[in-house]
């Protein structure tokens, strides 16, 4: 029980360490004197947004990487000069292609990317569906006039089976040799 | 119909094994230019050689060649750099160096100490010209077509069978591109 208490303890204070630190706090600190607040906020924004190419798995505020300081230094001068994120955002695609960019434009290359997981869903959805239809379908079996039963298929392709009165004594011996608790005529599901 | 059904999963399986499979030994780490076929960018920066005056993309060769972005402090530029010394010798292709936020004095004693393959070292020290280069670090090397146009980038060190491999015939295109 000691040992219990003491893990839930450090895993306490794992969770408090990680709150009091959150991941921004890796930001790199970089000395820019802005004129206004709003820009502050999208120097940011952009330094967030970017993805550093040389440390590949860090965003630009985030990388101590020299490419990335640099690139920095850019975005600071480039919201100085007063262009706009979308002169920016075509800055940094025209030297360093779609692998700067965290959220991938639209594009035909990109189209599998954004809508994959949709298209994974609807099949997910067609496939549930026709299992559900066809354990719904298979309950449903009819008797024919000469008292052998025709079992409904759901697919189409293969004929309908159909039991004659003589299979069906065989079924009702073998189920009885077996010992089920049931015969051939529960198949009508009545 | 309904036993293609029944392999649809396993079909499936196998696909998306295959694509997952390559994505294993894909190297995530050099990027496709987004530079090739499109003009070197323009420059105004010092060379090693030439003091302060100026140079821009007008004082590079008129023919192929070879620019390759290295710095004192990087030590796979060391281990490429018997290769460049070699082409130099051979007079394969001219090679010009853009010498990448590095200082003056540590890039010319770099060069003394291990041989200057370079014709021309374009002092870049600032790291802006690399950014307009898509550079992220040394080593890189561009082959530069003779109208100034970017035709093959490698990113990392080059060995004995990358350069046979793929600069040289890189160069054998460019040279056969140019001709025609």
């Amino acid at each position: 029980m000691k040992l219990l208490e003491r893990m839930l303890g450090l895993s306490l204070v794992c969770v408090l360490l990680y709150l009091a630190f959150p991941v921004n706090s890796h930001a790199q600190v970089d000395v820019y004197d802005f004129e206004t607040v709003e820009q502050e906020q999208r120097f940011r924004q952009l330094s967030n947004e970017f993805r550093c190419p040389m440390c590949q798995n860090a965003n630009l505020s985030s990388s101590p990487g020299g490419v990335a300081a640099d690139l920095r230094r850019e975005i600071y001068r480039m919201i100085i000069e007063g262009q706009t994120d979308t002169q920016i955002e075509e800055f940094m695609l025209s030297r360093y292609g779609d692998f700067v960019l965290y959220r991938p434009r639209l594009t035909t290359q990109t189209i599998l990317l954004w809508f994959g997981p949709l298209l994974f869903l609807l099949a997910g959805i067609w496939i549930g569906w026709n299992v559900i239809r066809n354990s719904a379908s298979r309950k449903s079996s009819t008797r024919n006039a000469d008292g052998s039963f025709t079992v409904a298929n759901n697919s189409q392709a293969v004929a309908d089976v159909v039991i004659s009165a003589e299979e069906r004594k065989r079924l009702n011996r073998l189920l009885a040799e077996n010992d089920l608790p049931t015969n051939a005529n529960d198949m009508t599901g009545r | 119909m309904s036993k293609l059904k029944l392999f649809l999963p396993v079909i499936i399986f196998f696909v998306l094994a295959i694509f997952m499979w390559r994505g294993l030994y894909q190297d995530s780490r050099t990027l496709p230019s987004v530079l090739i076929d499109r003009p070197l960018p323009e420059f105004q920066l010092r060379s090693l050689e030439l003091g302060d005056q100026l140079l821009s993309t007008a004082d590079l060769p008129d023919e192929p060649f070879i620019l390759n972005i290295w710095g004192s402090y990087c030590l796979p530029c060391l281990q490429e750099n018997p290769i460049f010394m070699a082409a130099k010798d051979q007079q394969i292709i001219p090679i010009i160096g853009l010498n990448y936020k590095d200082r003056d004095e540590s890039a010319r004693n770099w060069l003394e100490i291990n041989g200057n393959p370079f014709e021309l070292n374009i002092i870049d020290d600032s790291g802006r010209y690399g950014i307009d280069l898509g550079v992220y670090g040394a080593p890189e090397t561009f082959l530069v077509d003779a109208n100034g146009v970017i035709r093959f980038k490698h990113i990392g060190v080059i060995n004995y069978q990358i350069w046979e491999d793929e600069i040289m015939p890189a160069i054998a295109a460019v040279r056969a591109g140019g001709d025609s």
